[in-house]
């Protein structure tokens, strides 16, 4: 029988604001186990919270970024549950009344375009982390991290295949770098993601039973978890069997889903109204000002490259996929650079280098004034392209001035005529045979005699005026 | 006589005039501790070095060319153990926070600190402020000082008795369904319950966070004043506390109550409430008219409800504000076995009776399936009940009743039943669902144990209840009546 | 009627983290019956239309700015732990207890 996949994901991202949520700790990643922490987010008794104003209204642009509808009212409810990273044993979360509502993103898979619908987008706090200590019986507990702004992102079950869901969350991340909410960054688990997964007979139009995958670690786990679960349901249920309600793990080492446990009815968190914090009310004048301060989204970017700037789509595409890329694309053109050689840099010479060294744009010393200026020395006939690659390997190593680099390294072309007249005529002088061969008319011996020239120059040699001049001179011989 | 049997004026006068010294009132409260203690056993713990350090302190401060910083300089005051108090152990009288001592103060602490009072220790209560009667306590009994075989009421018991019984000058409390208003009542002592909103609740170990307000419990009306116009006021950490200007209440005392209009509904003066209580509002209501006021009875028609609502709501509440007391962070912990038992020995061994109870009966509410039927069902009932209020206050300035049904009753008398001993509330738990002030103030003695009267303003309108408080004290001295220990 | 099961009250218990003996689940169950059955006579209320009061003040939008603060010395803040190591909470292996 054959199945449609039914995918649906829950994301965490964690929102960069200085301080925490509901008190004024830090939010800064990697500090000494609890020492961002006081009364407020570890739950002693007779504290209160506050909210974040930038956390509220972090959670809003997110909202608008998605597309969804922004609630005129929104407020918190709590969440019991007990577990040793859930300090007040309730997690403050928001039930009925969320940020967001009723969004979607498109995405693109193969050339294919498709809307995603965006259930719901909710404020919460983060909890503490905890660690397993093996073989010793105990968990060990650091509250730096409870209390961070989370949103989490719902989306509708829109997803088909797992190569859609890995699409989606690039799109997503995208999104939330763009509006400068969220770092996004998997390793430090700024952002998170839980997967839904169910198969139902195609034409079915009732879900079947989902599965939920946890503990996927990167967008690539995401895809392969998906695509195990695609499969070991498919099998379950030709084999007659049926697909449980489950919480499954991925296991990287061994690229399987694993069973962490079986669902009993729902979960009962007791949700209600938390009675420490006020309702909020967005008003349009709020929502402007928030609005205002979103900045041009990915696909715009995308659609503006190609109609202004006259890129191919999949130049405008691959510069848009990382806000950072395309963030020094933009300050690349504001620097005067021409769009198409720019481009043609960035996606070739600089991807590749940050590829090999696994480093982010922003880690380099290059700038895109310096990088445009090595362009603009190309073009002006300044320096060659092969002499570019020379500049280039010292710009985006150590950065620095092109123009500083050319002359203290004697890069510059040689474009003065007598110059290199005398240096073909030292050629030909010793290349009797060169000139015999052109005067048979074998073409081929020019090629030969401009290399001897560009050697002779150590490159630096104008190649055009080499060739104009080769002729030249070989004609009056 | 006692130091204490002084009004708080008089004594910042005296103190003043160095006819008197911190040291002096210290002196006294420890010296009728170490009298009377042991049979009130109003304290769960004592901070008699720190306090005489400080008396010290603020004598030294005192010059006879300016004036001392604050009404409250230097004196005496005790307070409820669920009120945070950085190095002192706060236990909430519960055994699981046996240990606990608080890494920050409470906003009132800070405020009483500002105003220069001295803590002579931390007030018994029932734990977690749940009761009535102080038999909830996790540690020992709270004894009413008019009779030491009766409950000085619940839940700030401890807060009641040590004021009756000259231990402290005054002392804070809190008031979720009444635990201000009926100890000060079973005890003979003047206790406010604020607006909801008005005292910062940041560093009260919340039972119920849209009941619970902090209150002052005094001798008199006016030293009831001073201190609210200290501890209230807006608060940014807690969110919600009013922002809203806190009147001088202790200038609002003209002794001035010519035309006032008041509500008596009569669903307090019903069925319940015990013969010899509504004489003596009736009496009260005599002396009021008689300084220029008019009563006419009223209507409160969701009263009945009051009782069964709060229950939902504040146990519901309850159970989410417990669950911190994990035995992970803090608190008392019982080992064994896994996570899951160890979080189920340590607050099952921890937690006493009454607190169980609650957490179960608001685990239940909120729970898949009964949400809508009894926690939203409360919170709608909630709204007709404020409603009660808002339609008597478009007519009359004040509404007045009884505090309790009764006076004190027996320690032992209601423990094993929980349901009677919930309706010992249903004079005082309507106030706190509707938000609104109310001041507990003695209107004499019933076979020898003193009857509260319950005067209930508008929102923010604290400053006609005490003014309403004080005209009837003055005109009935009923605040000199001393129990004899 | 019984409103209220003896495994009900099991669950609630559970879910609440709290373990009661037999007598105690007894004791429970019948007292929360009683209490259940007294909060039924607000079902003699109609409260279609009426709005649930969560907040008694008509308080709203209460924020903070983003500002950091000095947090608690590690050492105040593992003061009052029952157990401790390597300046982290220590408690019983999350992994052995199953999920949340």
């Amino acid at each position: 029988m054959s199945y449609e996949t039914i995918i649906g994901l829950e994301v965490h991202v964690e929102l960069k604001t200085k301080s925490k949520i509901f008190c004024s700790c830090s939010t800064e990643f990697g500090a000494p186990p609890n020492t961002h922490t006081c009364p407020v987010c570890l739950g002693h008794p007779g504290v209160l919270p506050v909210l974040n104003k930038q956390a509220l209204e972090f959670a809003m642009r997110a909202a608008m970024a998605l597309n969804c509808e922004v609630a005129d009212v929104t407020k918190f409810d709590r969440k019991n549950y007990f577990y040793p990273d859930n300090p007040k044993a309730y997690q403050i979360s928001q039930f009925d009344k969320p940020v967001g509502e009723h969004g979607w993103i498109e995405i693109d898979v193969n050339g294919e375009k498709k809307k995603i619908g965006i259930t719901r987008i909710h404020l919460e706090e983060d909890a503490g982390k905890l660690t397993h200590v093996d073989g010793a019986g105990h968990s060990l507990v650091d509250f730096n991290r409870v209390g961070t702004p989370l949103v989490e992102i719902v989306s509708e079950p829109d997803l088909r295949t797992p190569e859609e869901a890995y699409a989606y969350l690039e799109k997503l991340k995208a999104i939330m770098q763009y509006i400068e909410v969220s770092d996004c960054k998997m390793e430090e688990g700024s952002l998170r993601c839980d997967a839904n997964i169910s198969l139902r007979p195609v034409g079915q139009k009732e879900f079947g039973t989902k599965t939920e995958l946890k503990n996927l670690n990167s967008f690539a786990y995401v895809q392969k978890g998906l695509a195990f679960e695609e499969v070991r349901q498919a099998e379950v249920l030709n084999s007659g069997g049926e697909i449980l309600q489950e919480t499954r793990r991925w296991d990287e080492n061994n690229n399987e889903t694993l069973l962490m446990r079986v669902k009993e009815g729902s979960d009962d968190y007791r949700y209600f109204p938390d009675p420490d914090l006020v309702d909020f009310y967005i008003d349009e004048a709020w929502k402007e000002k928030v609005r205002g301060q979103i900045p041009e989204l990915p696909d715009a970017r995308r659609t503006r490259y190609v109609e202004e700037l006259d890129l191919p789509e999949y130049d405008a595409g691959v510069l848009t996929q990382e806000k950072s890329m395309s963030d020094f694309f933009e300050a690349c053109l504001q620097a005067g650079g021409p769009a198409k050689p720019v481009s043609n840099w960035l996606m070739g010479e600089v991807s590749r280098y940050l590829n090999a060294n696994e480093k982010e744009i922003e880690d380099i010393p290059m700038t895109a004034e310096a990088l445009v200026k090595m362009i603009q020395l190309i073009e002006k006939g300044t320096i060659s392209s092969k002499i570019a690659k020379t500049v280039f390997g010292e710009l985006i190593e150590k950065g620095g001035d092109p123009e500083k680099i050319v002359e203290a390294k004697g890069l510059v072309q040689i474009s003065d005529e007598g110059e290199i007249r005398k240096m073909v005529n030292e050629v030909l002088d010793g290349n009797e045979q060169s000139i015999a061969d052109y005067k048979e008319g074998k073409k081929k011996a020019v090629g030969f005699l401009v290399g001897q020239v560009m050697k002779a120059s150590k490159g630096k040699a104008n190649p055009q005026l080499v060739n104009k001049m080769l002729v030249e001179e070989l004609d009056k011989r | 006589m006692s130091l204490f049997d002084h009004r708080i004026a008089d004594i910042h006068e005296l103190l003043h005039k160095k006819e008197l010294t911190v040291t002096d009132l210290v002196n006294e409260s420890y010296s009728r501790i170490n009298q009377v203690e042991s049979k009130v056993d109003a304290f769960l713990s004592l901070t008699e070095e720190a306090a005489r350090k400080k008396a010290k302190a603020l004598d030294e401060k005192i010059s006879s060319s300016s004036r001392l910083e604050g009404p409250l300089y230097g004196l005496p005051v005790g307070i409820k153990d669920n009120i945070v108090t950085k190095g002192i152990r706060t236990t909430c009288a519960s055994k699981l926070l046996e240990n606990f001592e608080p890494i920050h103060n409470a906003t009132v602490v800070e405020r009483l600190n500002e105003a220069n009072t001295v803590t002579i220790g931390k007030l018994n209560m029932d734990e977690f402020a749940m009761g009535s009667s102080n038999e909830n306590s996790g540690f020992k009994v709270t004894r009413n000082p008019w009779d030491i075989d009766r409950v000085p009421g619940g839940s700030s018991g401890g807060s009641a008795a040590s004021v009756a019984a000259g231990e402290v000058l005054f002392s804070l409390g809190s008031d979720t369904g009444g635990s201000i208003r009926e100890p000060a009542a079973f005890c003979g002592v003047v206790g406010m319950k604020p607006t909801y909103g008005r005292v910062s609740r940041f560093g009260l170990v919340a039972f119920a966070s849209s009941l619970d307000q902090i209150g002052p419990i005094t001798r008199t009306v006016e030293d009831n004043a001073y201190v609210l116009e200290a501890i209230a006021g807006h608060d940014q950490r807690d969110s919600t506390s009013a922002n809203v200007e806190v009147d001088k209440f202790s200038e609002a005392l003209t002794g001035d109550i010519k035309g006032l209009r008041i509500a008596v509904p009569k669903e307090y003066m019903a069925e319940g409430v015990s013969d010899e209580v509504r004489e003596q509002v009736l009496q009260s209501l005599k002396t009021l008219e008689s300084l220029g006021a008019t009563w006419e009875e009223v209507s409160l028609p969701h009263s009945k409800y009051a009782t069964a609502a709060y229950y939902l709501i504040a146990s519901s509440e309850a159970s989410a504000n417990l669950a911190r007391f994990d035995g992970i962070r803090y608190g008392v912990r019982v080992e064994e076995g896994n996570l899951i038992e160890t979080y189920k020995k340590s607050r099952s061994q921890g937690f006493g009776e009454e607190v169980k109870r609650r957490i179960m009966l608001g685990t239940f509410a909120l729970s898949s399936g009964y949400y809508d039927a009894y926690y939203k069902k409360a919170q709608q009932v909630r709204t007709l009940i404020k409603r009660d209020f808002e339609e008597v206050f478009k007519d009359y300035d004040v509404i007045i009743g009884p505090t309790a049904p009764t006076t004190a009753f027996k320690i032992g008398e209601k423990i094993n039943d929980p349901l009677t001993m919930y309706a010992t509330d249903i004079l005082t738990i309507p106030v706190n669902l509707a938000g609104v002030p109310a001041i507990s103030v003695p209107s004499g003695l019933a076979e020898g144990l003193p009857v509260g009267l319950q005067i209930i303003g508008k929102f923010f309108d604290e400053s006609t209840v005490y003014r309403v408080a004080h005209a009837f004290e003055q005109a009935t001295n009923f605040n000199e009546l001393k129990p004899e220990l | 009627m019984k409103r209220i099961s003896e495994e009900q009250v099991k669950h609630v218990a559970n879910l609440a983290r709290l373990e009661f003996t037999d007598s105690e689940i007894e004791m429970f169950t019948k007292q929360l019956d009683d209490i259940i059955h007294y909060a039924e006579q607000l079902n003699e209320l109609d409260t279609t239309d009426v709005p649930p009061t969560s907040h008694v003040l008509d308080v709203k939008n209460v924020l903070r700015e983003d500002e950091v603060r000095p947090s608690k010395d590690r050492e105040e803040v593992l003061k009052n732990a029952p157990d401790h190591a390597d300046g982290q909470f220590k408690v019983p292996s999350v992994l052995e207890s199953g999920g949340k």
